[in-house]
């Protein structure tokens, strides 16, 4: 042993910048103090090593396998997953330099019934596996899960409105994920230090002698913690490292990191599970180590292939109702890049570049969700490396950091798709989203479902005229927005009350503050829809088209209108009053446990399942055709090339969505530029020109169309195709057929 | 002032440099069998838009110009018919410190004292031409274009001496310019001229021919397929020679 491994090792903080970090746990303090600003370019970066090549190998070959198995490689019927449930696994234990995964064997899903015992049946049962007898028993006849509190307490008017769809996607049957535990904390403090900072906490709640119903939540939650982090020091030790400590290695770092992780993944199957902002972290141990001599530029990037390569394995079992909601068993590993310091100081570190590099060391993947905080201030060089990077591989996604860092500082990372967060300080109630467009149409009918005839929502006075009038309808759709914001909310404080109360996410949330910001995490859909088709009504004649019983089922248009997309105020305007107006609905609404009220624009793949239970539309879009995701302009609308497209999405407020919204633009090589230069320097002014509009997501696609026909052909030639959808990236040969057609039919912006 | 406009691409990246807002206009006098915007020919048609609309919907792209060194480029259709328009156009993006761009095929040039006057006021205003050298050769280019290359190669000169940046195109066309006598003739002129910037060979494609068949038009290179690489390389190689060399 070297003598400054030594020191390291009794002092595991020894050559670290000292500040506030030691005193308290204060990550933030501890990465502005210590990280290493790099501004140069990519070409230190080192290919994969023997090892890291044999382990991919390894994991195509069981990835083969499970698509072999249809879908499911193998899954747990017996043992509950808990933090120390099950013994060791590994990929290739010689090999690995960062190891543990979920169960005891690689790519087998775990158990995690807590959500909801019969999530749990279906999903094993559509698997063709059968749940242990005894575990169904006891989570049917003893131990109530997520799932039954939620419909115990359900209103009929809150199930009549998920059923037909208009409020939909609810985190009622599934854990509800969207929370980030600080996992940096773990390496940094080790889990002695943690646990005592908790210990402190606890005396701080109810301290003032008053012991009321929030008070005694607090402390059994606080007791919980505990006792989560107590378990993660034993998931440690059954994968042979005392994580009690600090790290003292870059390796250790890594691998504290991804055991506190790991504990997470093994308790909650969250529908987004996200790892937060662990790169330039990571990267002051990195340096640490280099300057010790004790690692060298490939064993380094060995060591972030390999944490990559653990990521990548997060599998849960789902029902196929969820595959269909939230297609290609995505898991929204998120890891977040780059960003600014709010002194100035990009927080780019060549962490993030190594982290990027998996890409071409392990080839392009869905997962860990690659989002870079994208900001006019990043180093030139880094940006022409990231969007090289999207050219190459369409995995990345870029979100506004000059845009969000005033609402969140600069120690946020992103839940999910573009749910902004400070780290270890906030979480959110994951509240799915409402279906606006079907909402317009019960606006014209009364609230009766267009496609059921069910009275869904309140008999208000329908629209009976033939031609529908832009003023009334719009009068109308207002009061029938009321009511959905209410019925809403109330769904989610019900799903947050029980989510908190049969399925509480000890270990995440032991690694956050223990005073914690909370927001209600709203959400629409149908954004485009409802304003083209307010447009329609506005700028053209729109002829309604009646059934038997009176119901307007079809529109007629008459004459052109302005469409979203284009960069026409006309309808933008239509669309972002539309975000303000349901935004401020929301408000109105008192929430659970006091969080904040936000939403998002944000779909996921669901445009698919809200457009097939939605009828026809007054836009002229047909019944069951798909939404276009997220804030996007339905396909083939916006006309005037890519940027009018970016510039009309960009006028919606972020300031009355908080949580984010979302686009996802397509575009083929040769659009960008002539050569790769000139594409790599175009994209980069693209992404830096949307910011400077306020835009706050894109996600990136760079490929031909003939390469995803190809691919639904052929995919077993494919593995590794990926693609970035609405908020996430997904292995395309893993979307259905559906949604494999609906990409391939959204604009792809190739006019040249 | 209105302009007869085609349509508009807000997102072009090989019509000059960095990120670009394209004006298509309207109306053409060449007949170019290689055409790839054959919609644009007619003098009539499109859609008649103000200068000030023009000029606030390009102000919402500014960020985009300014990040990526772009700017407008006014393509067609042959803008220079429009020049009055342009005069107006230009010169109110110049306010604005808007980069400026006419991609011309020269069709419409003439040494006439009322064109020249106006489009002298233009070239004040425009910061770059993308200029079209379709056919050196005189016969091959009415063949060609429907129209003799002689007014074409004197707006060459013409901006040679009021010193307006250039980029030279060529479309390489197998079996049409894709000789290389002809080549080695357009260089030789080419290094007459002093106010080159960049020469680009642009290989002949197809993705126009669906135009001409919704206008009912017959495609004249039906058979011809783009050129190789190789070819387009071979192109690239003459018309940047700085010297006339003999070809064997």
């Amino acid at each position: 042993m070297k003598v400054a491994e030594e020191v390291t090792k009794n002092n595991p903080w020894n050559g670290f910048v000292d500040g506030n970090w030691q005193k308290e746990i204060d990550v933030r303090d501890f990465i502005l103090k210590n990280f290493n600003l790099y501004e140069g370019n990519e070409e230190f970066l080192a290919g994969p090593t023997d090892a890291t090549k044999a382990l991919w190998d390894r994991v195509m070959d069981l990835t083969k396998e499970e698509r072999e198995r249809g879908g499911v490689y193998d899954l747990d019927t017996k043992i509950v997953s808990t933090i120390t449930s099950h013994d060791a696994g590994y990929l290739d234990k010689g090999k690995e330099k960062v190891v543990g995964v979920q169960t005891d064997v690689p790519f087998k899903r775990s158990l995690q019934p807590y959500g909801g015992i019969r999530m749990a049946q279906v999903s094993a049962e559509s698997y063709g596996y059968k749940l242990d007898e005894e575990v169904e028993k006891i989570f049917t006849d003893y131990r109530k899960t997520h799932n039954q509190g939620v419909f115990d307490a359900y209103t009929p008017e809150i199930r009549a409105a998920r059923r037909a769809g208009v409020v939909t996607g609810l985190p009622d049957a599934y854990g509800r994920g969207r929370i980030i535990g600080d996992y940096r904390r773990v390496a940094l403090y080790g889990t002695d230090k943690l646990v005592e900072a908790k210990k402190a906490e606890l005396d701080l709640i109810g301290g003032n002698g008053v012991m009321s119903e929030d008070i005694i939540r607090d402390r059994e939650e606080h007791m919980e913690q505990i006792r989560a982090l107590q378990e993660l020091k034993q998931l440690g030790d059954i994968y042979g490292f005392d994580i009690s400590k600090p790290a003292t290695t870059a390796q250790e770092a890594f691998q504290w990191l991804y055991l506190g992780y790991l504990a997470a993944i093994k308790e909650q199957n969250g529908a987004a599970m996200s790892l937060g902002r662990v790169s330039t972290f990571l990267d002051i141990y990195v340096e640490r180590d280099l300057e010790n001599g004790v690692l060298t530029e490939e064993e380094v990037q060995e060591l972030v292939d390999h944490f990559v390569m653990k990521l990548r394995l997060v599998k849960f079992a789902r029902t196929p109702e969820y595959n269909e909601l939230f297609s290609g068993d995505p898991t929204w590993v998120t890891e977040s890049l780059a960003g600014i310091a709010e002194d100035g100081r990009p927080l780019v570190t060549k962490n993030s570049y190594r982290f990027l590099h998996t890409l071409d060391n392990l080839g392009p993947a869905p997962e860990p969700n690659l989002t870079v905080l994208w900001s006019e201030q990043l180093p030139d060089n880094y940006k022409k490396y990231c969007a090289a990077m999207s050219i190459k591989t369409s995995s990345i996604q870029y979100e506004n950091d000059d845009l969000m860092r005033t609402h969140y500082g600069d120690d946020y990372g992103i839940a999910c798709c573009v749910s902004a967060m400070r780290i270890g300080k906030q979480m959110q109630f994951f509240g799915a989203r409402v279906n606006l467009a079907k909402a317009l149409l019960y606006a014209i009918n009364g609230g009766v479902d267009e496609k059921s005839k069910a009275q869904v929502a309140p008999n208000y006075a329908p629209i009976t005229s033939e031609y529908l009038e832009y003023d009334e309808v719009k009068k109308k759709y207002d009061v029938m927005l009321d009511w959905l914001a209410g019925v809403y909310v109330n769904a989610l404080n019900i799903i947050h009350f029980m989510h908190d109360k049969y399925s509480y996410e000890r270990i995440e949330m032991a690694l956050h503050d223990r005073e914690v910001l909370r927001t209600m995490a709203c959400g629409i859909a149908g954004l485009s829809v409802v304003a083209d088709s307010l447009s329609a009504i506005k700028h053209a004649k729109v002829r309604t088209i009646r059934d038997e019983d009176g119901i307007a089922v079809d529109y007629e248009i008459e004459g052109d209108y302005p469409k979203y997309g284009n960069n026409d105020d006309r309808v933008d305007e239509i669309a972002s009053d539309l975000v303000k107006a349901f935004m401020n609905k929301i408000k109105k609404h008192k929430t659970y446990r006091q969080s904040v009220h936000t939403q998002s624009i944000l779909t996921i793949t669901s445009n698919v399942v809200y457009g097939k239970k939605t009828g026809n539309t007054p836009d002229g879009r047909k019944a069951g055709e798909p939404f276009a995701p997220g804030a996007n302009p339905l396909h083939g609308r916006d006309t005037n090339g890519s940027l009018a497209s970016l510039n009309s999405v960009a006028k919606m407020p972020y300031d009355y969505s908080l949580d984010g919204i979302s686009n996802t633009f397509s575009i083929v090589p040769k659009a960008l530029g002539k050569d790769i230069d000139t594409q790599k320097a175009n994209l980069a002014a693209m992404l830096d020109g949307y910011a400077k509009k306020k835009g706050h997501h894109l996600n990136v696609n760079v490929f031909d169309r003939e390469t995803l026909l190809d691919a639904m052909e052929h995919p077993e030639e494919y593995p590794q195709l990926t693609i970035r959808v609405s908020g996430y990236a997904v292995n395309f040969i893993k979307l259905t057929r559906e949604q494999q057609i609906d990409v391939i039919n959204r604009t792809f912006h190739d006019s040249l | 002032m209105k302009g007869r406009i085609h349509s508009i691409e807000t997102l072009g990246t090989v019509d000059g440099p960095g990120l670009r807002y394209i004006i298509f206009t309207q109306g053409c006098l060449l007949r170019c069998q290689f055409c790839h915007n054959p919609d644009t020919w007619k003098m009539t048609g499109g859609k008649e838009m103000t200068v000030q609309e023009i000029v606030e919907d390009v102000k919402s792209y500014i960020p985009f110009f300014e990040s990526s060194n772009g700017g407008v480029t006014v393509s067609g259709g042959e803008p220079l018919i429009q020049a009055e328009f342009l005069l107006e156009l230009f010169t109110e993006l110049k306010k604005l410190g808007v980069h400026t761009c006419i991609d011309t095929s020269g069709g419409c040039f003439s040494r006439s004292p009322r064109f020249i006057k106006t489009l002298d006021e233009l070239m004040e205003v425009t910061d770059l031409i993308l200029f079209d050298l379709k056919q050196i050769d005189n016969d091959k280019h009415k063949e060609l274009t429907g129209v003799s290359n002689e007014h074409i190669l004197d707006m060459a000169r013409y901006l040679d001496e009021k010193q307006v940046p250039i980029w030279v195109r060529h479309v390489l066309v197998p079996g049409g310019s894709d000789d290389d006598q002809l080549l080695q003739r357009l260089s030789d002129f080419i290094t007459t001229l002093s106010n080159v910037d960049r020469i680009d060979v642009l290989p002949y494609h197809k993705l126009g021919v669906y135009k001409w068949e919704n206008l009912g038009l017959s495609y004249p290179l039906e058979g011809i397929e783009p050129p190789s690489e190789e070819r387009v390389k071979n192109a690239e190689a003459i018309l940047t020679r700085k010297k006339s060399i003999a070809l064997t």
